[in-house]
C-alpha cells in the first residue's frame, strides 16, 4: 500500500490538501468542523486538552493544537479552512496564521500581499478595459 | 423557456463579508474593491434576474471531509446560511425553486454529469458573500437562488476542462426548462491566493489579468491548464479560478464585457469582477 505521488508536491512551501492529508489529519479536522456549533467551542475553550482527546487527536496534534503551531497543523494533515475554525481561539485569523507558517509579523504579511500587488493599476491600465473606479 | 441574461464573476472570502457587516464600504482599504461594483449591481437592477445559479466551494459548512460530493446541486424550496465558527455575520435565509433544480439535474444526469442532489444544503460564505456584494442594500433578496457547489477544497479536484464541460451542460439544462426564467450565473472565488503554508500570500497580477482575458476570450487556453499549473501560478486557494469555468460555459461562445474590475490585495486576495453576457455573433 502506497500514497501515490503528485507534481503539485513539488511547488514549494505547499501543502496541497488531498487524499492523503486528509486521511492522516481527518480528526483533527473533524475537530474544527464540531466548532461550527458554539456549545462545542465553549466545551473546547474550558479545557483544550480533554477536548482534543474526545476527537483522538494524536499526541503531536493535541500538542501543537495547544500550541498553536498551525505550520505543525498544516503537516499533520489540517486543512487550512478548518484550521482557521481552530485559530480564532488563539485570537488569530488568517492572515495571522498567514504570517506564522513563514515567522513573520502579521504586519510583513500585510506588507508582503501589498507588495505582491504592487502597481497592479498600472498593468491594468496598459491592458486595458478595465473599469478604474 | 429559462434563458441566461448573464455571467458575473466575483471573489467571495470572509474578509468582504465581515466588511460588508461593518460597513467598511467607504473605507480607503476598501472603497475602490467595492466601488467596482456598483456598474454590476446598477446592471442587476435593471435586468432583474428571477435565478442566481452560484457556482462556489463549501468551506466546511455543508460538507465536511466524510462526504466532498465534486459536484453538488442545492434542489430545495430554502437554503439557510449557519455560524462557520469564526464569528462571520450570518444573514437572511434565501428562497430556492425546487422545480427547476430538479429538472437541471436531471437535464445534467442525463448528460452524464453524475452530480449530487442537496434537499437541505446550508450555503456558506462562498455562496452567501456573492449574494450579499450584489444585493445587501436590499430588504429581502430580490431573486431565488440556486446554489451549485464545486469541490475545490480537497483534491482530486476536477479540472477547469470539465467545470467549463459542464457549464456547457448547464446552458443546455437551462434552455430547455419551460417555465421564462431569467437567470443569471456566478462563477465565484479567485482570482490569485495562497492561504496555507510558506508561500500563502502569493498574489499573481499578471497571471489574474491573463485569466480574465482568457475567460472572456479564448476559453480554450483556460481549459489547457492543469489545476498544478494553476496552483503553481495563483496558490492553492487561486483554484477557484475553475468556478470562472462553469459560468463562462454557460455562456455563449462570444461574449460582451459590461463590465471588468480588478483590485489587489484584498486580505490575501486578488479580486477580479466580471459581467459578461451572450453576444449576437
Amino acid at each position: 500500500m502506497v500514497w501515490q505521488k503528485h507534481d503539485y508536491e513539488d511547488i514549494p512551501g505547499t501543502y496541497v490538501f488531498n487524499g492523503e492529508r486528509s486521511h492522516s489529519g481527518y480528526n483533527l479536522n473533524k475537530m474544527a468542523f464540531s466548532f461550527n456549533h458554539e456549545a462545542n467551542r465553549k466545551e473546547f475553550a474550558a479545557d483544550m486538552d480533554a477536548y482534543c482527546r474526545k476527537y483522538n487527536l494524536s499526541d503531536e496534534q493535541r500538542e501543537a493544537v495547544l500550541a498553536g503551531d498551525f505550520l505543525k497543523l498544516l503537516h499533520l494533515g489540517g486543512n487550512v479552512y478548518y484550521l482557521a475554525k481552530i485559530a480564532i481561539f488563539h485570537g488569530l485569523t488568517v492572515q495571522d496564521a498567514g504570517a506564522s507558517f513563514q515567522g513573520i509579523t502579521t504586519a510583513e504579511f500585510k506588507k508582503k500581499l501589498e507588495d505582491n500587488a504592487e502597481g497592479f493599476q498600472e498593468a491594468l491600465k496598459k491592458r486595458g478595459g478595465f473599469w478604474h473606479g | 423557456m429559462a434563458k441566461i441574461i448573464g455571467g458575473i464573476t466575483t471573489s467571495h472570502i470572509p474578509a468582504i463579508g465581515n466588511a460588508m457587516a461593518s460597513k467598511l464600504e467607504n473605507d480607503p482599504y476598501w472603497k475602490r474593491f467595492f466601488d467596482g461594483y456598483e456598474p454590476v449591481k446598477a446592471w442587476l437592477e435593471e435586468v432583474k434576474p428571477d435565478v442566481a445559479i452560484i457556482v462556489y466551494n463549501d468551506h466546511g459548512l455543508n460538507f465536511f471531509l466524510n462526504t466532498v460530493p465534486t459536484f453538488a446541486l442545492g434542489c430545495a424550496d430554502e437554503y439557510h446560511n449557519d455560524d462557520e465558527g469564526w464569528g462571520i455575520p450570518t444573514t437572511a435565509s434565501f428562497k430556492g425553486d425546487a422545480q427547476f433544480s430538479w429538472h437541471l439535474a436531471e437535464s445534467l444526469i442525463n448528460q452524464n454529469f453524475d452530480l449530487t442532489t442537496c434537499q437541505e444544503m446550508k450555503v456558506d460564505h462562498g455562496c452567501v458573500v456573492p449574494m450579499s456584494l450584489m444585493w445587501r442594500h436590499l430588504p429581502e433578496w430580490p431573486c431565488k437562488l440556486i446554489p451549485l457547489a464545486v469541490n475545490t477544497v480537497q483534491h482530486p479536484l476536477p479540472s477547469a476542462q470539465r467545470c467549463y464541460d459542464l457549464g456547457k451542460a448547464l446552458r443546455k439544462a437551462i434552455e430547455s426548462y419551460p417555465e421564462d426564467t431569467k437567470v443569471v450565473i456566478f462563477g465565484t472565488g479567485g482570482l490569485s491566493h495562497q492561504l496555507q503554508g510558506e508561500r500563502a500570500g502569493i498574489i499573481d497580477v499578471e497571471f489574474d489579468m491573463e485569466c480574465m482575458e482568457y475567460i472572456v476570450n479564448d476559453p480554450d487556453k483556460m481549459t489547457a491548464f492543469s489545476n498544478t499549473e494553476i496552483m503553481e501560478k495563483a496558490g492553492t486557494e487561486g483554484i477557484e479560478v475553475i468556478m470562472w469555468m462553469v459560468m463562462r460555459g454557460a455562456l455563449a461562445p462570444n461574449v460582451n464585457v459590461l463590465h471588468k474590475h480588478y483590485h489587489a490585495p484584498i486580505s490575501n486576495t486578488g479580486a477580479g469582477v466580471l459581467l459578461l453576457t451572450d453576444a449576437k455573433d
